[in-house]
């Protein structure tokens, strides 16, 4: 039987979702047919908007999709504008304010609190400056992601910029692939860092050699959701540049064809690739979806791969780094990747004021500011706004991040964003770093989807429940030793349940015991991989310190984790194009 | 008429005639049926269906029981009832 999304997709999907989405925003929320919200909602992702959760109805968040993660010149301040002026809710943030930014771990821009009745004004707004929220939600091909410094980096084999774009350009808004089963994420890769992260996409490129040429690994099948965590898998294909989007038209294809529409839950490509094996999808990708002979897999560089590889070199783009062309990028550390407003607008004028405008989004939520020169380098390293988005960041606050939860997410069991953000100062008040620690990966997600990538971590925390004398409280998994690299590895779940107020202590009592029993500079993951499964439990236990946790209540419960009265009866929602409440009888 | 049914959110909500009703992370009270324990305290992770039996609403939940750790998909359990003013969730005890 079709699911009732496929049913929905069947009847409107892709472009034309926009008309409609227009009538609503002319005709105001209280026009959706209340048995139609559902159908509606589901359409709506196509275009990047997403209705926020039970308690917060007529709200949305807003994704923008941006390629690789680049932000040219003028896009960012237009991006403020946009929050400033449309993402501002019934309540402020006690941590962010009344409007704020959060750059996401797949190189995307999301804004929250947005009313429909906005929607035509803030979609004008950003096709002007060539911003899109087109397919940034939905099932069909997501934000492209990369290198975030494809096309500025001194590691670079091939730059994955222009292949990045072409693939936006080919498919984005492309009617033949606009209904796909699942959504479908994109990974390109041309640094010897491996920081495109493609193990963890749907179809990810990396860069290798044949006879003599620079071109692609093609890998197929990874991603993180629902505990069945995959790598992307080796299908022995490699291609030259100029046929990447050919080969990533037939992947597509294939997945349009053979994933499974009946069950959402087993639609992604990572389940295909489950069932045939990897020589199966190459075989059927020969026979059926290309008309050129498929080369075997070229000689790839991943054993040079330092990005979350759990070694003691860079495993980010935090710092002050040279470019091929002399000029410096400079990578900022944004904690759990939100910023006010207000700190948006800034980090718009600093990079007009000493680069060329542009700006980058990383993978792990923080931002790059490119093409500054040697010259201006030290005027832009004393900028006041790198005090609280600092270049050298302490280990704790650069390894920290965060998804969405239950702020907004209707999926999610715990709040996390303002959670993590009191966990990464408590550690860095109270806990030594380890000697030789400059980056410790500290990833929070609020359910199984795995939106913050916990199990690539060095500490993977997952929302969950417990009781604790006697009451329900918001509690974690703590999963342990995840990282990518040549040898990708998902962490082990080691403490299951713990309360949430016991998770600082836990780390705590776990990087001491690291201090004491590690072997000479032996890294965290390392260790962490040496221990037997028993051991691993015997490492530490989790403990009630004067780290103070504010939301270990149902916030899932509450219309808005922070409001005063975060009753569900209390909520404002649904409100009109002005914000007032509509009431339900109406 | 018809009572709606869906699972909605990836299956983190169970909603009734387009109103999301219960969701996931709800510890639940639960006898006997779960697993060895009198009575399990089941932290709901998923759903994995929902059905309806005239007017009261059913669901199996997946997800563990806080007692002894055991996890896995509960049987039929009673979401609540349909009534002239809406829907009514059950409370307590489960069965
Ligand atoms: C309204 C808020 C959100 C909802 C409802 C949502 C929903 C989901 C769902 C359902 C999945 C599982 C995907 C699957 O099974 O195919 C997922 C995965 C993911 N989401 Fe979100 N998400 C939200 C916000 C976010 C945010 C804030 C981020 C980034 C900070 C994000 C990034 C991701 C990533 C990276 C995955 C990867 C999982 C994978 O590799 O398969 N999402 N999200
Ligand atoms: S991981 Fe879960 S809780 Fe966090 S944003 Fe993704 S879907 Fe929501
Ligand atoms: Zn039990």
């Amino acid at each position: 039987m079709p699911t009732d999304v496929e049913r929905w997709k069947d009847e409107v999907y892709g472009n034309e979702i926009r008309e409609h989405l227009f009538r609503f925003a002319e005709e105001g929320w209280d026009a959706i047919p209340e048995e139609e919200e559902d159908a509606w909602f589901e359409r709506f992702k196509w275009w990047g908007l997403y209705h926020q959760r039970k308690g917060q109805e007529s709200y949305f968040m807003m994704r923008i999709g941006t390629p690789n993660g680049v932000l040219e010149p003028g896009q960012l301040r237009t991006v403020a504008e946009v929050a400033d002026e449309y993402a501002r809710g019934p309540v402020d943030n006690p941590e962010f304010g009344a409007a704020y930014c959060d750059w996401t771990t797949r190189q995307s821009i999301q804004l929250h609190w947005i009313k429909l009745e906005d929607v035509p004004d803030i979609f004008e707004k950003l096709e002007e400056n060539d911003l899109t929220t087109q397919q940034a939600c939905g099932d069909s091909w997501r934000n492209i992601v990369g290198c975030p410094v494809a096309g500025k980096d001194t590691h670079e084999h091939i730059d994955a910029w222009p292949v990045a774009e072409e693939l936006h350009e080919t498919f984005k808004g492309n009617d033949a692939y606009s209904n796909l089963p699942r959504k479908w994420k994109v990974s390109v890769t041309g640094c010897d860092q491996g920081c495109g992260q493609g193990d963890i996409n749907d179809l990810a490129f990396e860069p290798a050699e044949k006879h003599g040429e620079l071109g692609f690994n093609v890998r197929v099948g990874g991603g993180l959701s629902r505990k069945e965590p995959r790598l992307a898998r080796d299908v022995d294909i490699w291609v030259p540049e100029e046929k990447a989007t050919d080969i990533a038209a037939a992947v597509t294809e294939l997945f349009n064809d053979h994933g499974d529409r009946d069950n959402r839950y087993n639609a992604r490509i990572k389940f295909l690739v489950d069932e045939w094996g990897a020589d199966k999808v190459r075989r059927v990708l020969q026979e059926d979806y290309t008309d050129w002979d498929l080369e075997s897999a070229g000689d790839d560089l991943r054993d040079q791969y330092t990005y979350n590889a759990g070694g003691h070199e860079h495993g980010d783009h935090v710092g002050v780094h040279e470019q091929p062309d002399g000029n410096y990028y400079v990578g900022l550390n944004v904690l759990v990747g939100r910023q006010g407003v207000e700190d948006v607008y800034e980090l718009a004028d600093l990079a007009d004021e000493y680069g060329s405008g542009e700006v980058r989004l990383t993978q792990r939520q923080n931002v790059i500011v490119t093409d500054i020169p040697e010259e201006d380098l030290d005027d832009f390293l004393a900028a006041d706004l790198l005090e609280d988005y600092s270049p050298d960041p302490h280990p704790f606050m650069r390894g920290s991040i965060a998804c969405t939860g239950t702020e907004f997410c209707s999926l999610s069991i715990v709040e996390t964003k303002n959670r993590q953000v009191r966990y990464a100062r408590w550690l860095k008040e109270n806990v030594d770093v380890p000697d030789g620690v400059t980056d410790f990966h500290i990833h929070l997600s609020g359910c199984t989807a795995s939106c913050a990538q916990p199990q690539i971590a060095d500490i993977s925390l997952r929302g969950m429940k417990t009781r604790k004398d006697g009451e329900p409280v918001e509690a974690l998994d703590v999963g342990l030793g995840g990282g990518l690299g040549e040898n990708p590895h998902f962490a082990e779940w080691v403490e299951m349940r713990v309360p949430a107020d016991e998770v600082p202590g836990y780390i705590q009592n776990l990087l001491a015991t690291y201090e004491d029993e590690r072997q000479n500079d032996e890294t965290f993951r390392d260790f962490i991989q040496r221990q037997e499964e028993d051991a691993l439990q015997e490492l530490a236990d989790p403990e009630e310190t004067d780290y103070d946790d504010p939301y270990m209540h149902n916030t899932k419960m509450t219309w808005y984790p922070y409001a005063d009265d975060d009753d569900m009866d209390a909520s404002p929602a649904p409100t009109n194009g002005e914000g007032e409440p509509i009431s339900a009888d109406d | 008429m018809a009572t709606r049914l869906r699972l909605l959110d990836d299956a983190a909500w169970v909603s009734v005639n387009d109103e999301r009703a219960v969701g996931t992370s709800e510890v639940w009270p639960v006898a006997e049926s779960f697993c060895s324990c009198s009575l399990a305290w089941l932290v709901v992770e998923a759903f994995v269906d929902v059905g309806a039996d005239g007017r009261r609403v059913e669901a199996r939940p997946h997800g563990h029981c806080l007692n002894c750790g055991e996890s896995g998909t509960a049987p039929w359990l009673p979401v609540g009832k349909v009534t002239d003013d809406g829907f009514e969730l059950v409370e307590g005890v489960r069965r």
